[in-house]
Formats: C-alpha cells, sequence, structure tokens
C-alpha cells in the first residue's frame, strides 16, 4: 500500500544514521517518518551535505529490521547449558543486577582487568563499550576476536606514524558546499585501490563510495588496483589485477619510479618532509620488474600508472581494508602515505585531504591522543600497564587503545599473566564473523565464568556463549552523538521497539551501578552535551539543525586545506606536521623509536605462492574473504527480507577457466578446504573473479535455521574463517590477519553430504521461534 | 498518452539496489516483488576484457509514484538513487536530458 502523504499525523524528523546495529560506519542524514510512536518510513535528507536525499538499501529496510518479529525485545539469561537454546524473559533490573554482581565479584577476586569489552565493526558501539570498560576499570577494549584488529586500525596507525594524522581522499566532505566550494578542485585521477569491489555504491562507507561517482561526472578518470573486475575497473583508464597481500610492494614500485624519475613534488619535499634520501635508497630494492614478479602486475603497468598518478594535479587514494591484511600492513600504509606526499597531493584540494573529528569533538576514540582527550594523560597510562598486547608490541601500547585480539586467545587458553573471566560483547558476532579461527575461539570463550551479548538479534554467538543477552537498538531509538567524521551530527530517539535500550543508555546505567566518580553528568545528554562542547551547542542544540560542521580555519584543523601552513595541526601551533620533527617522517622517527623498520617493506605471508610453494602445489587458489555485499553489512541483514532477495545464499566464486578446470558447475555445492578446515559454500561461477583465486564472502549464518548448538545457526558448515589462524598480526602488532590469502582447495560435495541451505528459504526468514523461551526457574 | 519519462544514465547505475528497496518500501512490496529490478550483465569484449552493466527496468507495478509527485516529492527510487544516474518528469523535459547522459534508457509513463 502506498504512503499517505496527505495524513496530518505523521511527523518527519530529521535525524542521523549511525548504529552499533543495524548499518555501517554512518553520518548520513535521514528523514524518519512517525505516526503515533511508530516508526513508518526512512528517505534521505535533502538538506544534508553528506548524501543530499540519498539513502542506501539498508537504511531504506530500517522499518522491516526495527520491526522484525526475531528482534530481541528483552532481556534473556540462560537457564539450559551454554548453547542449549534455553532463555529465559528478565527484566531490565535483574539484568543489569546480575551484571553488576558478578563483574564486581570478579573485580573483587581478578581484577577488572579480567574481564573483555568486545565490539564488532566501530560505528556507535565503541564509545559506549570504552567509556563502560574504563569506567568499571578494564584496559581490555577490543574488536573481539578480529587478528591483529586488521580493520581500519592499522591504516590509521600507518598514516599516523608519517604524517601524525590520518588522510583520506577529497570530495570536499568538509565544506557544506561540497564540490560548490570555490577552493575544491576536482581530482584528475583516482587510484581505487581495494576498494568498492562490487560498484562504488555504499557498502560500507568511510567516506562515502557513492562520491566516487560524483567526481567520476565532473571529469576524474580511475585507475583501479583490485584483483577483481568490478564495476569500476570496467570505467577505468586502467586496471591493475594485482596479487592479493601485495599492495605495499606495488606502492613501493610505484615510489621506486617517481622517485627515480624524478617525478615528485621537489618544493614540498625539501620543505616539508623527513628522510626523503633513506626512502631514495629503500625503493631502490624494489625496481618494477622485481615488483612485477611479486604483485602479478606487468612492468609497463607499473610504470605506466606511476606516472600518471605522479602527473596528475591533483590526484588522490581511495583504499581499502584488504591494506590492513598486507603481512606488514603498517609498512604498505607509509608507502600510500609517502606516494600522496612526495607527489604534492596532501591537504590540498582533490588530494589527500587530514581529518580530524568535526570541531575537535571525539567519542570513539580514532587516536592515543584522542583517547587521552576522554580519559586523561595519567589514566591511559594505568591502562596500559595491564592492557592486553601493549607489553608485546609497541605500536598496540602507543596508538590507539586496543587491546590485540590475538594475545587475548592466547591469555583465555592459558590465564597467563592474568586470567580471563568472562566477555563483554556489544554487537559482535565473532563466531559467524568477526573471529578468525572461530573453533579455537568458542572454545576459549565457552569455557569463561561469566559472558553477557548486547545486539539487536539472537547471534550464533549469543546463542553459543551468553549467560545473559540484552536488547540494543537502531538508530531511530535512541540518542547519540555521531563524531567519527564530517558533519558533527545528532541522532535523536523517535520510536520505541518493546524494551530495547541504546547500548548508551545501558553503558551509563552500568557504569554508574560500577564506579560513580566515572560518571559526573546527570544524564545522558548531559554527557553528550559535555563532549561536544567545543562545537559551541548542547546536544538539544544541535539536535535542531541536526548537524554542523566547523568553519575553515577552526582551531580544531578539522576542516580547510594547506593546515600544516597555517599552524593548524601542531599543538604548539607552528605551521609543520603533527610529528616529532614536524615534517611529514617519510623515515619515520616513531616507528624507529618502536624498534620497528622506519620505511616501507614488503613481507609475504604465511601462507601464499611464494612463501608455501609446495603448499601451493596441493591448495592452488588463493582465497580471498571479506569483500563487501551491497545489501548486507557483515553478518547483518541475513534475516531481513529486503535485503537477503539479493544474496540469498552464501557463496563462493570462482572463474569460469577454473571451474572447467575443476569440473565444477554453476550452483551446485562444494567444499573449500584450507590446512586448517573446510566450509560448504554454493559455486558462483563468474569471470570477475581472478583464475588464480576463489572469493567468499565473509559473515554468513543462517537465521531460519536451528540457532541451538551444535548447528548453531549453520556456522561451523558456512564461516570460512575457519581456514584463517589467529597468531598473523604483523611485527607491529596491528595488521596482518590472512584474511585475503590463504590457499584452498575447491571440490564438489560428496554423496552423504547434506546441503545447509536445503531446507531453509527465505519464506522462512519471519519465522518466529529463532531462540526458544522457557519458564525461569 | 505518456506524458512523464524516466531517464536512467545506465553508465553510472552501480548495481546498489537503493532503488528496488525504496521502492518496495514505498509501496509495501514484499521482498521479491518489485517495481524496479536491476539486472546485471557481465558481459565479454570483443578483444578481451569485459564490461559490467546494471540495468534497472520499470515493471507493471511502477505507478510512478504519483502520490509522492502530488505531494511534491520525487519518486523514491529515483531520490534514493546513489548515483544520480535516474530522473523523472515531464516527457519533453526528460527527452532533452536524455541527450546528455552517456548510456541514456528512457521509460514512459
Amino acid at each position: 500500500m502506498a504512503f499517505n502523504y496527505n495524513d496530518k499525523d505523521v511527523k518527519i524528523v530529521k535525524t542521523g544514521a549511525w548504529s552499533g546495529g543495524p548499518g555501517c560506519h554512518g553520518g548520513c542524514g535521514v528523514e524518519l517518518f512517525v505516526k503515533d510512536g511508530k516508526l513508518l518510513k526512512v528517505e534521505g535528507d535533502e538538506s544534508h551535505p553528506f548524501l543530499n536525499g540519498r539513502l542506501c538499501p539498508r537504511a531504506l529496510a530500517l522499518t522491516q529490521y526495527a520491526y522484525h518479529p526475531n528482534r530481541l525485545q528483552y532481556p534473556l539469561r540462560r537457564v539450559g547449558a551454554r548453547g542449549e537454546d534455553k532463555w529465559a524473559r528478565i527484566s531490565w533490573d535483574e539484568a543489569l543486577d546480575e551484571i553488576e554482581y558478578n563483574f564486581n565479584k570478579i573485580k573483587k577476586e581478578d581484577g577488572p582487568e579480567s574481564i573483555v569489552f568486545g565490539q564488532g565493526t566501530g560505528r556507535d558501539a565503541g564509545g559506549s563499550l570504552i567509556f563502560l570498560a574504563y569506567a568499571y576499570g578494564s584496559p581490555n577494549w577490543t574488536l573481539f576476536g578480529l587478528s591483529g584488529i586488521s580493520c581500519f586500525t592499522p591504516r590509521l596507525a600507518g598514516m599516523h606514524m608519517v604524517c601524525g594524522d590520518i588522510s583520506f581522499e577529497d570530495a570536499a566532505q568538509f565544506s557544506p558546499l561540497r564540490y560548490d566550494d570555490p577552493e575544491f578542485k576536482t581530482p584528475e585521477l583516482m587510484l581505487l585501490w581495494g576498494r568498492g569491489t562490487r560498484g562504488s555504491q555504499c557498502a560500507d562507507h568511510y567516506y562515502s563510495s557513492h562520491w566516487v561517482v560524483d567526481l567520476m561526472k565532473r571529469g576524474m578518470k580511475l585507475v583501479v588496483i583490485d584483483p577483481r573486475v568490478t564495476w569500476a575497473s570496467t570505467r577505468a583508464v586502467k586496471h591493475l589485477r594485482l596479487r592479493p597481500g601485495t599492495d605495499g610492494a606495488l606502492a613501493l614500485g610505484f615510489l621506486n619510479v617517481i622517485i627515480n624519475e624524478g617525478l615528485y613534488d621537489k618544493d614540498f619535499v625539501e620543505k616539508w618532509t623527513y628522510g626523503f634520501e633513506e626512502l631514495r635508497k629503500r625503493v631502490q630494492e624494489y625496481p618494477p620488474q622485481k615488483v612485477s614478479e611479486i604483485t602479478w602486475v606487468p612492468v609497463e603497468d607499473i610504470v605506466e600508472v606511476a606516472r600518471m598518478y605522479a602527473n596528475a594535479k591533483p590526484a588522490e587514494i581511495r583504499f581499502g581494508q584488504p591494506l590492513d591484511c598486507n603481512a606488514n600492513a603498517i609498512g604498505t600504509m607509509q608507502a600510500l602515505n609517502s606516494l600522496w606526499s612526495i607527489t604534492g597531493n596532501l591537504d590540498v584540494p582533490g588530494g589527500e585531504v587530514i581529518s580530524r573529528p568535526p570541531f575537535g569533538v571525539t567519542i570513539y576514540p580514532y587516536s592515543t591522543a584522542e583517547t587521552v582527550q576522554l580519559y586523561g594523560q595519567e589514566f591511559v597510562d594505568n591502562m596500559n600497564k595491564k592492557r592486553i598486547g601493549a607489553d608485546k608490541f609497541p605500536l598496540v601500547k602507543n596508538f590507539r587503545s586496543w587491546a590485540l585480539s590475538d594475545c587475548i586467545l592466547d591469555q583465555m587458553e592459558t590465564g597467563k599473566p592474568y586470567p580471563i573471566r568472562g566477555v563483554y560483547l556489544y554487537t559482535n558476532n565473532f563466531m559467524a564473523c568477526t573471529a578468525q579461527d572461530p573453533v579455537r575461539h568458542y572454545e576459549a570463550v565457552r569455557k569463561l565464568d561469566f559472558n553477557v551479548v548486547a545486539d539487536t538479534f539472537m547471534t550464533p554467538t549469543a546463542q553459543a556463549i551468553a549467560d545473559i543477552v540484552i536488547p540494543g537498538t537502531t538508530f531511530a531509538e535512541k540518542d547519540s552523538v555521531f563524531t567519527t567524521g564530517v558533519p558533527l551530527n545528532a541522532i535523536t530517539k523517535q520510536v520505541q521497539v518493546a524494551e530495547c535500550r541504546s547500548h548508551w543508555s545501558v553503558a551509563f546505567e552500568l557504569a554508574k551501578r560500577l564506579n560513580p566518580a566515572a560518571v559526573p553528568w546527570t544524564d545522558l545528554k548531559d554527557l553528550f552535551s559535555d563532549r561536544i562542547s567545543v562545537s559551541g551547542k548542547t546536544f538539544d542544540e544541535l539536535a535542531e539543525s541536526p548537524w554542523a560542521m566547523a568553519p575553515k580555519e577552526h582551531p580544531s584543523g578539522s576542516c580547510g586545506y594547506y593546515r600544516y601552513e597555517k599552524g593548524l595541526l601542531r599543538k604548539d601551533g607552528k605551521p609543520g606536521f603533527n610529528t616529532p620533527t614536524g615534517k611529514v617522517e617519510l623515515w619515520s622517527t616513531n616507528l624507529e623509536k618502536y624498534g620497528l623498520d622506519p620505511l616501507p617493506h614488503h613481507e609475504e605471508q604465511i601462507e601464499s605462492p611464494i612463501s608455501t610453494p609446495e603448499l601451493y602445489k596441493e591448495y592452488p587458489l588463493i582465497l580471498i574473504t571479506g569483500r563487501r555485499m551491497p545489501t548486507m553489512f557483515h553478518s547483518e541483514h541475513r534475516q531481513i527480507p529486503w535485503c537477503r532477495q539479493f544474496e540469498e545464499e552464501p557463496i563462493v566464486e570462482l572463474h569460469p577457466d577454473t571451474a572447467k578446470d575443476l569440473g565444477l558447475r554453476d550452483g551446485q555445492w562444494v567444499w573449500i578446504e584450507g590446512v586448517r578446515g573446510k566450509v560448504k559454500r554454493k559455486l558462483r561461477v563468474t569471470p570477475v573473479v581472478h583464475p588464480k583465486t576463489a572469493m567468499a564472502p565473509h559473515g554468513w549464518w543462517l537465521p531460519e535455521s536451528d540457532g541451538a548448538a551444535p548447528n548453531l545457526y549453520g556456522i561451523w558448515e558456512l564461516n570460512v574463517n575457519k581456514l584463517i589462524p589467529m597468531g598473523c598480526e604483523s611485527k607491529a602488532g596491528y595488521g596482518g590477519a590472512p584474511i585475503k590469502t590463504m590457499l584452498c582447495k575447491i571440490y564438489p560435495l560428496g554423496p552423504d553430504d547434506t546441503i545447509p541451505t536445503e531446507h531453509t528459504k527465505m519464506d522462512r526468514l519471519d519465522f518466529t521461534d529463532s531462540y526458544n523461551e522457557v519458564p525461569a526457574k | 498518452m505518456k506524458n512523464y519519462a524516466m531517464l536512467i544514465d545506465v553508465y553510472y547505475c552501480t548495481g546498489c539496489h537503493s532503488c528496488e528497496v525504496a521502492c518496495q518500501q514505498e509501496n509495501g512490496l514484499d521482498a521479491g516483488v518489485y517495481g524496479i529490478k536491476v539486472t546485471e550483465h557481465i558481459l565479454n569484449k570483443k578483444d578481451g576484457g569485459l564490461t559490467i552493466d546494471y540495468v534497472p527496468y520499470l515493471t507493471d507495478l511502477c505507478n510512478g509514484c504519483a502520490a509522492r509527485i502530488s505531494a511534491g516529492r520525487r519518486p523514491n527510487c529515483v531520490k534514493a538513487c546513489l548515483a544520480q544516474c535516474m530522473q523523472y518528469g515531464p516527457v519533453e523535459e526528460i527527452a532533452a536530458e536524455a541527450k546528455e547522459a552517456l548510456k541514456p534508457m528512457l521509460f514512459l509513463k
């Protein structure tokens, strides 16, 4: 039935989209249509400079998500054995009492550090989770299960080591006028590097993917660096199909050509960089011929693209998560940062622009400085003493504030140097998605004393390990603030669904119970107003707009160009960059201080045609996982019909030539087998994948199947992370998870093997017994 | 007599599925029932290499978002389109726009 626009009782509210679930990294402006306390529809906000009314399918499907019959609606207590799928409804008071009791007990017995606080991917999860962990006194805030925290943090760390800040491609995102800002220049060229595998849609924005299309329309040319043929690569002037895991080597090859041919910006290099001669020496180890052998990219393409990038003024690089999965992820990001710096593309219109939170407001810290801004130097130093991984990896200690996932797993198993007693997870579905080696993780976490999972749906993770499950909210159901990019957005609560509560409000109340001194604010709005006070607005004032951008030349350095010339980047107000030398450190003094290679270099992954040639004979395909899907975000949305309709079944993709060699047909079910395990997938034969690779999207589970162990919604048959080990973190600690590079072989199911989705269909997506509620004892 | 036209510049359609879900949401359609449906075309080029195109198709269920038009809004698919490659309006105006598009496709309503 079409929507009735004449209904005077419908309220249309502008707000922001950013959730711990559902959805991606947010910042989008939306209009919510609300009547009698119910969300009727969602549209994009035309007055918001980020999207101008556009909206992705996941946000458009919010009504189906918010009112899905399977949503967790009230707190649950486990009443059977873990994994038995027996739950009893309890009140919020009972749930919070139980968490408070157990947390206080564990704190008394083994110290607060023995609870690990884990999130899934960033979003509006990290801010409330670190707040709760730190109020309780645990330094162990982590992206639970993800080896080397290999998503975004390695890129952030690599950029900080070179530049003291992070930078992204310019799409005039720091101006309310966007592309019409008179200072903005359309880049001549973009290197789209490991990003936007399906198209350039908004599958996992940061920054928004459709901006690539906006810039193409304005005349920008594309070079695509990706093993896969993509929508973008078919519209590019050049497509380099590199071997997975070799991005750093390719970047060093580009640097070799640009430096040896003198194509760099000599003025900028002389005035604003440090260690150029050392970099010049290092890149001599990466001549195009050698780089070609490492990367599979033809020599002439390496040379041609290096020249194109250096000669285009301005040019920008849009880079993706695969870089975090290089064995030396930090080095890869150093190399990219060096590329845009020595070609004069740093902090210029249409180049790579330094990105800082709007007005300097932070809620979800992206750097050590932001953690210190929120919690104070002394407190952060104290946390570092027991933060897991900080003693082993200097970059983990000195950048951002994560406890390291790989070390956490070891410590859960060994109890050394101190025991882990429980996990508190918010929108982390490690069993189906986040964790490498999910079997090892399952065995470790199921033995802990007390586990809490907060999420919007019952997940394989909650089923497998939780004692208490608490129901989270969508962005329509909560107050919050978006600060991790531009602009500063208010998110305001418009509807209440069942007894669901936002994680900020849960964290606020729990923190108050556990440590009242850590919560000096009267309520949550008071906390938000305090955090955003430098913007000159209270939360309620911001909510009226509901977004704000800092003006150019704002002292936070969060807007404008050429900020290094204007003294806007350093605390001392002097011109230069926010590094020890004040220059772009091509040779990083910090990395040297940490005992790491101050210059970029390439390392092979643990398995590859080069590092394990014998294994490659038996497992002749490179398995790439983690590519994004346009309508389902990581392990979310499998139960949302409008999202699942576009990709109903868990697939693996092979090139037609490869499938033919293996005697496989499109649509048949196959085994993907590596050294560590095997999983089933449905084969899709498509010419877009590289013939030497197999590509399997991650995060698959079947919410329509049995939730009780051992099935756990089908994860053991489908979760491709079973083939990927933990413990491959880079020498720096961050990066290195071999998510794109494990070796595998693929063969048909045997006659007795069952097909996981045989008895599950789209029409069963709304059945209501996704978990079993039994009377409380 | 058809007075309205939908112009889609297929060159810029990335296959993001926003139009399909926007339509389903607007018209209360179940999953698998479409007022607009995007199809994927992966084809071999004559000299090797591939082309990838996404082609939206208006089905018989498309009502031109008449209720939205009278409320001064654009059709929901047009508004949601992340690539901003869709336009809707009087035939003459839209036909003129089509001349500027790289790979124009027109539906008359």
